[in-house]
């Protein structure tokens, strides 16, 4: 199963980002393989329409769940069709390792 | 000159099928079919289904009486049309948004929906723990208030007591009465 989490730079140590469509990276982290790669949003300076596109990227990516500090109206009826869950994170000092990590523990 | 934005129309989950098609008699395969919109047939489920008046059904659906009489009204046209001229019926498209239950978890606090309602939520799909309470229908996560808990009370014999996050009111006793626990109405 594959997560996908807004990130505020390219590290481990970096912490979410609270905007979903307007974040500056995307870690998508596969929960079987531990796999971890960093995506650059190219959505991050639009102007409009940036969550739609953002939901685009991170489908295209499998992913079955979505990890970020809140979603807008337009793209909840999407990720709803997509079957992806949201989960918003309400500490926004949270590093991704740590995010990680808390999907690690069973 | 622009068309003046039709506001958006909420459901509660989508239809369980796609349409309906005549069958036995004359059928003429070549008609077009009816398109049912998705708030129509919500229109039709939540007054004739759920029985709800039509001022109840426009609080459920977000939309105005008037408007909600306009959906129903158009929704039992098209019904008919599609009864005694024996066409198709498609239900799909319209303006329309879901609703979407959020949840907390008592552990890590994050807050989480389930986009696959058939399937019950176990676990926080963050931390995976167990300890978990709904806060609320479609209410932004933002809004949301601290104390979610509430009191659950017997609608039989008015006892109350504290809500025990974890454990829903539906499926717990009275230990006076017995009767299953229900709970009490935020005041607003």
């Amino acid at each position: 199963m594959r997560v996908a989490i807004t990130s505020t730079g390219n590290n481990l140590d970096s912490t979410l980002d609270p905007r979903f469509g307007r974040c500056a990276f995307f870690v998508i982290y596969d929960t079987d393989t531990k796999a971890i790669e960093f995506i650059p949003n190219p959505n991050k300076e639009a102007t409009e329409g940036a969550g739609p596109a953002s939901v685009q990227l991170v489908a295209a990516k499998d992913v079955s769940k979505i990890i970020s500090g809140e979603f807008g109206m337009k793209i909840k009826s999407l990720l709803d069709s997509l079957q992806i869950q949201m989960i918003a994170i309400k500490e926004p000092d949270k590093t991704i390792n740590a995010i990680i990590a808390m999907l690690e523990t069973k | 000159m622009n068309r003046r934005r039709k506001c958006l129309r909420k459901l509660l989950e989508p239809p369980k099928i796609k349409g309906f098609s005549p069958f036995g008699g004359e059928i003429n395969e070549n008609a077009e079919p009816i398109n049912l919109l998705f708030e129509e047939y919500e229109a039709l489920k939540l007054c004739d289904y759920d029985l709800l008046t039509h001022f109840q059904a426009s609080v459920e659906m977000n939309v105005s009486r008037p408007t909600f009489t306009r959906i129903y009204s158009s929704t039992r046209k098209k019904l008919a049309k599609a009864f005694v001229e024996g066409r198709r019926l498609n239900i799909e498209g319209g303006k329309v948004y879901f609703d979407t239950i959020w949840y907390q978890c008592g552990t890590c606090h994050s807050q989480f929906n389930n986009p696959k309602m058939e399937i019950p939520i176990s676990n926080c799909p963050l931390c995976n723990s167990q300890q978990f309470v709904i806060v609320g229908v479609d209410a932004k996560p933002d809004d949301v208030k601290s104390d979610t808990a509430g009191i659950c009370m017997c609608p039989k014999c008015g006892f109350e007591q504290p809500h025990e996050i974890g454990s829903p009111c539906m499926e717990r006793n009275c230990p006076k009465c017995n009767a299953l626990m229900r709970r009490k109405p935020r005041e607003n």
